[in-house]
């Protein structure tokens, strides 16, 4: 059943704003084109504005301006209840007065679809996510997982091609949401479904997605693969936002052939990646913390190493995770794996750290 | 602690006691200081409502005051047959010349007289008048009695009197009772009223209807501003909240006294129409002193009581369950019939339980706008309770209203349940 992914847009934001009050924007300018079969996820900090995209899409907010459309017709004047687009609510909204088996069967039932093979989808869908034998319980019988399961099925009984998840794995425990983070991935590409996900988490939005739209300030500041965001962050706030990383402040000296100089606030001069800056600029470095070596066997000849002091050792199982001191910086942390030549530095122990200069980015301050 | 569990017999605590018995001690003090918070509360209630109302059930079936004021009458009465269609003999109006010189000293001759009034018309004027002659009867040389007392009233000449007495003589009775339904003692034990003299079925029947009538106009109207309390933002909801609420800081006379004014044929809804030009000023619309006034007036004063426990469910019910609906394709309508309203149900439930039972024994506003036609039985249970005195009628009517209520709320729960009567949270 999976389709091969197309590269037609099937969902499409044009130029969308949203205002509540008249006087903000809570969207600005939002463009974004999703083919079929997308699984993608808008993550972003709470008031980013990626929930009243989801609406808008859903047809529960209406954009101020611009065009949303849905397989290249505007879906802008079309009631909810019209555009066939499956969703899965925060806390699942699963209707409290009906069992599950009625609750599957509502959207069909509203679609005026026959006794008989109401009841073969309901016992598909219910298949499908493992919960057969749950059909005649009510909601509130059924575990967090297992409501979600039911919301999730409830979404794909009616076929949506589009389904739509508001956060909904936000009420479970961690382990029960690292199930169905997987589980969710699978069904959607068993079935080819177009998925707009919203979650604030970001491990979530990196297991899951074809692709991330990190939203912030009611923008989207990058829409990229997850290997792509996090390895190639296009702005501090995206570095900042996903998964850890170090900073260093400076201002760019000059930009040489694909290399910056940065000068670091303390006088330190270090070669950098040149991302969103310009000479003269205001520079906020980026380097992930499992890019800084301290082994000075490890670094490649003739890198340029910095003065750093250990703060804090911290053994975590399988990475040991380090503070130090360098530049100025007291949060700058490194990760080493826990190999059995590794070594365990200890505070106070005074060090140099390097790293290549491609993984150091010199972003926007 | 591993002996305890090994034990076969009841669980020990640490100290060989039965662990039944140490955490009843351990709980006792708890009971205590709880039931010591709400004594003075408990004792209030027992001494101020429970009580007197046990003692009013008890008034719909007591009828010592036939025994107790002639105890020689009703034991000599026992060897009269009252099919015979004579009055009794000698013995008995002997018995009753000495019970009489009694109660008449004891004054308590009236209070019998009016009590055999409510089952024979004539009793008490025949009391009183016997009474008057009694006084002067000299019980050693005024036999024979018969003639005596035939001579005072020739209503004791007749059986009809001696009848009502024989059939009032034990210390409890369902004349009352009966009397509520509108039957009689006869001859033969119960039997119906005469047509023109039946009205308690009518007033029951009437008082029911119109409380439905109120109950489900209060959930018409209630409806709508519950659920737009609900769906408000917080400030303009509280703000809709006092206005839902003014009425109940109003006096009750106040507001029925208010709906006099409007619903008047000289009073502001007629004047306005007449002034419209809708209705003829000889044909003004007779709105008060009628059921009509009554629904308007009670519906009104009761709306409150539907819209607070149908408003505190709805605001449980999340706004995402109808957005769940819409994005499942139901349109707006079948998203709130399927999925709205039956969680609010309950509410709607409470509602009308409090409605319905609250008006079932209203009585200051079908009082004052009900006119003849829309009064209800509470209305007939206060003239017998201040005017006509006889609390056994009164008694018996509500002990039956209490019944109706009880058996009301019975069926409630065997077809809703009360488990989902939710008056808030």
């Amino acid at each position: 059943m999976a389709e091969s992914k197309g590269t037609d847009a099937f969902v499409e934001f044009e130029r969308v704003q949203k205002s509540y009050d008249g006087e903000t924007l809570v969207v600005k300018d939002l463009n974004l084109v999703m083919p079929k079969g997308e699984f993608l996820t808008m993550l972003g900090p709470s008031g980013s504005g990626k929930t009243t995209c989801l609406m808008m899409l859903a047809g529960f907010e209406t954009a101020t301006h611009g065009d949303i459309r849905l397989d290249g017709v505007s879906i802008n004047n079309i009631p909810p209840h019209k555009r066939g687009i499956g969703m899965v609510f925060q806390n699942y909204a699963l209707f409290p007065h009906m069992t599950v088996a009625e609750n599957l069967s509502f959207p069909l039932e509203v679609r005026k679809m026959g006794k008989s093979e109401r009841e073969e989808r309901v016992r598909n869908v219910l298949d499908m996510v493992q919960m057969g034998e749950f059909g005649g319980r009510r909601p509130a019988q059924l575990s967090g997982g297992q409501q979600q399961r039911i919301a999730l099925a409830r979404a794909l009984v009616f076929e949506a091609e589009l389904v739509l998840m508001d956060e909904p794995l936000g009420a479970l425990d961690k382990q029960l949401r690292e199930h169905m983070q997987f589980e969710i991935k699978r069904i959607a590409d068993d079935l080819g479904i177009t998925v707009v996900y919203v979650t604030h988490d970001q491990t979530e939005a990196m297991t899951m997605s074809d692709r991330v739209a990190v939203f912030d300030d009611g923008r989207i500041q990058q829409l990229a693969p997850p290997d792509k965001l996090y390895e190639e962050p296009g702005n501090s706030f995206v570095a900042q936002f996903i998964g850890e990383n170090n900073t260093l402040d400076g201002v760019v000296k000059e930009i040489n052939g694909g290399v910056a100089l940065v000068q670091l606030d303390d006088g330190e001069l270090i070669d950098c990646n040149p991302i969103n800056v310009g000479v003269g600029d205001r520079t906020r470095v980026s380097i992930r913390p499992e890019r800084v070596e301290f082994n000075k066997d490890r670094l490649q000849e003739g890198t340029h190493t910095v003065k750093a002091e250990v703060l804090e050792f911290i053994y975590m199982g399988d990475i040991f995770r380090t503070r130090l001191k360098v530049a100025g910086n007291d949060e700058f942390v490194i990760k080493t794996r826990n190999a059995p030549d590794q070594v365990r530095l200890a505070p106070g122990q005074q060090i140099e750290v390097g790293w290549l200069p491609e993984d150091c980015r010199a972003l926007d301050a | 602690m591993t002996d305890a569990t090994q034990h076969s017999g009841p669980m020990l605590a640490a100290d060989g006691t039965p662990l039944k018995r140490s955490l009843a001690r351990a709980l006792r003090m708890q009971k205590i200081r709880a039931l010591m918070l709400i004594a003075p509360l408990l004792i209030f209630v027992l001494v101020t409502f429970i009580l007197p109302i046990a003692d009013m059930l008890f008034r719909s079936v007591e009828n010592q005051i036939v025994r107790d004021t002639l105890p020689k009458t009703v034991i000599a009465l026992q060897d009269w047959d009252p099919a015979s269609g004579a009055a009794p003999g000698e013995p008995v109006f002997a018995a009753l010349a000495q019970d009489m010189k009694i109660a008449v000293e004891a004054k308590s001759h009236t209070r019998l007289g009016s009590r055999l009034n409510y089952e024979f018309t004539g009793a008490a004027s025949l009391f009183r008048k016997s009474g008057r002659k009694v006084k002067r009867m000299d019980l050693d040389t005024d036999a024979p009695f018969k003639e005596t007392f035939i001579d005072i009233d020739k209503k004791w000449g007749e059986p009809e009197i001696w009848k009502t007495i024989k059939r009032y003589s034990p210390a409890y009775t369902n004349g009352y009772f009966l009397n509520s339904v509108d039957m009689r003692k006869g001859a033969d034990g119960a039997e119906a009223r005469p047509e023109n003299q039946r009205i308690y079925i009518k007033l029951f029947g009437r008082t029911m209807v119109m409380s439905m009538v109120i109950t489900i106009s209060c959930i018409l109207l209630g409806y709508p501003v519950a659920w737009i309390l609900a769906n408000l933002p917080m400030r303009q909801a509280n703000l809709l909240m006092i206005l839902v609420l003014l009425p109940f800081w109003t006096s009750l006379l106040v507001r029925t006294s208010a709906w006099k004014v409007m619903l008047q044929q000289q009073g502001v809804i007629n004047d306005t129409l007449v002034w419209l030009g809708l209705v003829a000023d000889d044909a003004r619309l007779i709105m008060i002193n009628n059921q009509f006034g009554t629904i308007v007036a009670m519906t009104h004063i009761l709306l409150p009581f539907m819209i607070l426990p149908l408003y505190s469910v709805m605001q449980t019910i999340p706004p995402t369950y109808l957005r769940a609906a819409k994005s499942l394709g139901a349109n707006n309508w079948t998203a709130f019939w399927r999925v709205y309203f039956p969680q609010s149900v309950p509410g709607i439930g409470a509602g009308s339980i409090l409605v319905f039972i609250l008006s079932i024994g209203y009585y200051i506003t079908p009082e004052i706008v009900g006119g003849t036609k829309g009064v209800f039985i509470s209305n007939r249970i206060a003239y017998h309770i201040s005017s006509s005195l006889n609390w056994g009628l009164a008694a018996a009517l509500g002990t039956i209203l209490l019944a109706v209520v009880l058996l009301l709320y019975w069926c409630y729960d065997k077809v809703v349940g009360i488990d989902n009567v939710k008056l808030g949270g």
